[in-house]
């Protein structure tokens, strides 16, 4: 059974009659243990669509779903306290600007312990020494020095190391990290991303991570979802998504790392812009900008088809022939 | 720590010197004679005349006379009340009280029920409890105070009888005064009802100077609230799942007590100008009744010091405020 | 064999194919949505509106002249009470002069003194602020100073003050509010600008050749009036308050001119026998005093985009 089930998740912004799609029918599953990554451009609905998972998302939001079930349980009909007992002990979560998502009038060391106290009702000594030991998982150098420490007074990469700390602190199923290494310096991002995917090993937790790095995502994750102003376009296995991507946005994507245009003369894009609240195409949504859009494309919204692991979103999804066979800058066109 | 109150200190004395200057022109921009202002007289013998002139100092340049005033502050010399011929300072110091007390009350009053008025608001925003606190805020600080005093008095006074009409306490007590808070006193002096009756002049006043401030607290809760309610780190803390309580009267009014400390601050100006209506409402003895009562009397020097005096006061809030803020937000002090 | 890779947009822009059902709207339009979504703005600018009106046809309005004094009718309650009269609707004061008439006079007093204070003290105190921005070295900080003093004073204070150098009556009245509100004035104008002062358009426009003067005029000033705008809201109604504490405590207009203030100062004795006295002048300083601030408030939200969405 998988340990997050989601299904035809939708939320929505603004007046009633004429609202904003964050997220449009948005359906994936999350295995224990398993590293699922999510990416997107900026407005794509990922960070979105976590928030709501968590029950973060407030008015004028509104969440609806068909599924929603965390480790048997269904978060969609749960009582609040229920949920709240879940929320940083079984599901955590970690943000992109760790600076900010820390309260700045408290140490860093009341901001540990609250979780601890909470979830894991350790008081006095007990409480100190783990969080202490929490800080030393997260290889914070004199940690015991900083759990004095205000936020402000840290470093990016200390206080994402505060944050994952605070998330792991009870063992979590879920990890959710939502663009955690974005905000800092391109040395501390490789830190980071190592510390999560070690403390994930070790944990053996679930992770969804969240970013618009491919290259971290092909390292990292196990499986990797693509979003696209808030539709999911494609989702599959690592190597192979990246070998033989089947939706024409995530083809785009991977044409776009810099690396795939060697020897050429310009960098490849793809033209347009993610339509927003007041330009949202009536058919798919990538088809103004698609190359391989037609007529269908422009008049229907295709449904998420299943083609073996993956599932794609379009009406005619690229590399469905035999494997091997795949399309990009470097070979032949079968166009 | 002392580093940072000695800097706040030092950027306050300028002011502070601005404000003698304003002060000691005050008499100056009066329209008519100095000499005649200040000895209070339509017209005076010549004699009479050149001798007040060279007392009061006025037969010296300006500037000398500033000097003069200032080396007079310094000793404390306020000058003596053309009308009582007491130095101003003492009659100040024995009103002062009078109205230290009701003012004080009065922020209470404003506190306790503006800031969780105004924690209601924001956490209830767009609903109906959101737009009644905010329409009694709105009524609140649009009131003419001078007003809204006449009008309590006329019903709980007036029309109930719950409440009297003025004064700090009933006449049939004789309270010596000790502090020249009447609570304190009346409680010291052991006299049976005493302290009740005190209590209950202070109710109206206290409301009623209370009024604005209970307004602008409220008001300015609620916008900070819902501004810290936004940031990210209160997602942290929803996220972590901490109870809603505990999100809000802990990791939210925590940052958002900050701008409201200071505005509770601020709201000093506010009583002391207030306290000049309500003690004339009230008949209440203290320093704003005596500050209105001198002008109709021109009895210059006492509004001279009167308003010195309280600027001095505010100026020196201000700076308690300030020293205050450091000391709640850890990144004010440790910065610079 | 394309060296290009396969997607590039050969297919045209349809705008057919886009949903334009929706269509963002013009900024004075947002403006105006967003003012009259609040309910309370808008009743609130009826009310002044109706004022305003009014006052200024108070003469012809009016069932009496304010002085006329009607020695048969010392203290008539209003006419829905016992023993009032039609001919009184909100009732006579201690010497037989109809309220309602008075009221509508004084509102021609009331925001006479809000506009003349609030233009005499905007203008200057919004060029001084400009001034203390584009030079803030010198005109800066001699200006601040002189500021941060006047602000030591709590308005009303520092109004008395004014009108103990200078006498009462209406003119040093509003003269005395005038100098009160310069001070926000002053810093609102000095803080807009300085952040405006750093923005591309006006390095721009610098380098296009604008002098001081045009600068700060025709390039900065237009950028800053959101907030002068709703403090001259705010200003006009506290000008009325302060104005209405003078006449109540006899040093601003005096009697027997209609200003609602000197009116309450007058009905203090009649709390006991003459409710109406008391009640009628006061409430129609809170209700105009409200429906200012309310406007300013409405103001406010519709000018300032990132404050709309907190309150």
């Amino acid at each position: 059974m998988s340990l997050l089930d989601v299904q035809n998740l939708t939320v929505e912004f603004g007046r009633a009659d004429q609202p904003f799609r964050a997220v449009d029918a948005l359906s994936f599953s999350v295995e224990p243990g398993e590293i699922l990554g999510i990416v997107g451009e900026s407005g794509s609905g990922k960070s979105v669509t976590q928030l709501a998972l968590m029950g973060l998302i407030e008015e004028p939001g509104r969440v609806r779903a068909d599924r929603l079930v965390f480790d048997g349980k269904d978060l969609l009909t749960l009582p609040a306290s229920e949920k709240r007992k879940i929320l940083g002990c079984d599901i955590a979560m970690i943000f992109q600007d760790a600076l900010t998502s820390l309260n700045p009038a408290f140490t860093v060391g009341y901001q540990l312990e609250e979780t601890l106290k909470l979830h894991a009702g350790l008081r006095g000594a007990a409480l100190h020494a783990r969080a202490l030991e929490l800080l030393e998982l997260v290889e914070i150098p004199a940690a015991k020095s900083r759990l004095r420490a205000f936020p402000h007074q840290l470093s990016g990469g200390m206080c994402q190391r505060v944050m994952i700390a605070m998330a792991i602190a009870c063992n979590p199923k879920l990890l959710i990290a939502d663009e955690p290494t974005t905000a800092l310096d391109v040395t501390v991002q490789a830190q980071i991303m190592e510390l999560l995917v070690n403390l994930q090993k070790q944990q053996g937790m679930a992770l969804i991570l969240i970013t618009h790095d491919l290259a971290v995502v092909a390292e990292v994750a196990h499986r990797v979802a693509v979003m696209y102003a808030g539709q999911l376009v494609e989702s599959n296995r690592v190597p192979t998504l990246f070998e033989q991507p089947h939706h024409p946005y995530t083809e785009a994507l991977l044409a776009s790392i810099p690396e795939h245009s060697k020897g050429a003369a310009r960098l490849s894009t793809l033209a347009g812009v993610v339509p927003g609240q007041y330009d949202r195409p009536k058919g798919c949504l990538l088809s103004p900008r698609c190359a391989y859009a037609n007529e269908r494309c422009i008049r229907e919204v295709p449904g998420v088809d299943d083609i073996g692991q993956a599932q794609v979103r379009c009406f005619m999804p690229l590399n469905t022939q035999a494997p091997g066979f795949s399309m990009g800058s470097n070979s032949e066109s079968a166009v | 720590m002392f580093q940072f109150i000695f800097r706040r200190f030092l950027v306050v004395v300028p002011t502070f010197i601005g404000v003698t200057l304003l002060a000691f022109a005050l008499i100056h921009m009066i329209p008519g004679d100095p000499v005649l202002i200040l000895v209070g007289e339509r017209r005076l013998d010549p004699v009479f005349y050149q001798q007040a002139l060279h007392r009061l100092g006025l037969d010296m340049p300006l500037w000398q006379q500033y000097l003069v005033y200032l080396s007079k502050l310094v000793r404390l010399d306020l000058g003596n009340s053309i009308v009582t011929h007491e130095p101003v300072l003492r009659e100040f110091l024995t009103l002062f009280p009078a109205t230290l007390e009701l003012s004080f009350c009065a922020l209470l009053f404003a506190i306790v029920v503006g800031l969780p008025a105004g924690i209601l608001a924001a956490v209830k925003r767009g609903k109906p409890t959101d737009h009644v606190v905010m329409g009694g805020a709105l009524a609140g600080y649009s009131m003419p105070i001078f007003w809204w005093g006449l009008i309590l008095i006329m019903v709980f006074s007036v029309y109930l009888g719950w409440t009297p009409v003025s004064g700090r306490i009933s006449l049939e007590f004789d309270i010596p005064p000790v502090t020249g808070l009447m609570l304190i006193d009346t409680l010291l002096s052991g006299d049976e009802g005493a302290f009740a009756s005190a209590v209950s002049h202070l109710i109206l006043p206290s409301i009623v100077l209370g009024t604005i401030p209970l307004a602008v607290i409220a008001r300015m809760t609620r916008s900070s609230m819902l501004e810290v309610l936004r940031e990210d780190y209160v997602r942290t803390a929803r996220a972590k799942g901490l109870s809603p309580a505990r999100v809000v009267l802990v990791h939210a009014l925590r940052n958002a007590l900050m701008p409201v400390v200071t505005i509770i601050g601020l709201q000093v100006g506010t009583l002391l100008a207030g306290a000049v209506l309500t003690e004339t409402i009230f008949s209440w003895p203290g320093i704003g009744k005596w500050l209105i009562d001198s002008i109709s009397r021109r009895d210059y020097p006492v509004v001279q010091s009167g308003i010195l005096l309280v600027a001095t006061m505010i100026i020196g809030v201000n700076l308690l405020v300030d020293v205050l803020y450091g000391v709640i937000n850890p990144r004010v002090r440790h910065a610079k | 064999m394309p060296s290009e890779p396969a997607m590039n947009t050969s297919l045209p822009l349809d705008l057919e194919s886009i949903d334009s059902s929706s269509v963002p709207p013009s900024p004075l339009r947002e403006i105006w949505t967003s003012f009259s979504a609040s309910r309370g703005a808008l009743i609130a600018a009826a009310f002044f509106l109706l004022l305003v009106i009014s006052a200024i046809l108070a003469p012809w309005i009016a069932p009496y002249a304010p002085a006329e004094q009607f020695r048969d009718f010392f203290l008539t309650p209003p006419a829905w009470a016992h023993g009032g009269s039609v001919r009184f609707l909100l009732g006579t004061d201690e010497v037989g002069r109809d309220i309602l008439s008075r009221l509508l006079h004084g509102a021609r007093l009331s925001l006479m003194i809000g506009l003349v204070s609030v233009l005499i003290s905007l203008i200057p105190g919004v060029a001084l602020g400009l001034a203390a921005a584009f030079y803030p070295r010198f005109a800066g900080t001699a200006i601040m100073r002189a500021i941060d003093i006047m602000m030591a004073l709590p308005s009303l204070l520092l109004a008395v003050a004014v009108v103990a150098v200078l006498g009462p009556g209406l003119v040093n009245t509003m003269i005395a509010i005038a100098i009160v509100s310069l001070p926000s004035y002053v810093r609102l104008a000095r803080a807009s600008a300085m952040s405006e002062l750093p923005r591309d358009y006006v390095v721009a426009s610098r380098l296009a050749g604008a002098g001081q003067l045009r600068l700060m005029f025709n390039t900065v000033l237009p950028n800053c009036m959101a907030p002068i705008i709703v403090q001259a809201t705010l200003g006009f109604s506290s000008a009325i308050l302060d104005a209405a504490a003078l006449g109540f405590l006899g040093l601003g207009a005096q009697p027997p001119m209609p200003e609602w203030g000197t009116m309450l100062a007058s009905a203090r004795d009649y709390i006991e026998r003459a409710w109406w006295v008391v009640t009628m002048p006061g409430l129609a300083i809170l209700l105009t005093v409200i429906a200012l601030n309310l406007l300013g408030d409405g103001l406010r939200d519709a000018l300032d985009p990132r404050l709309k969405k907190l309150a």
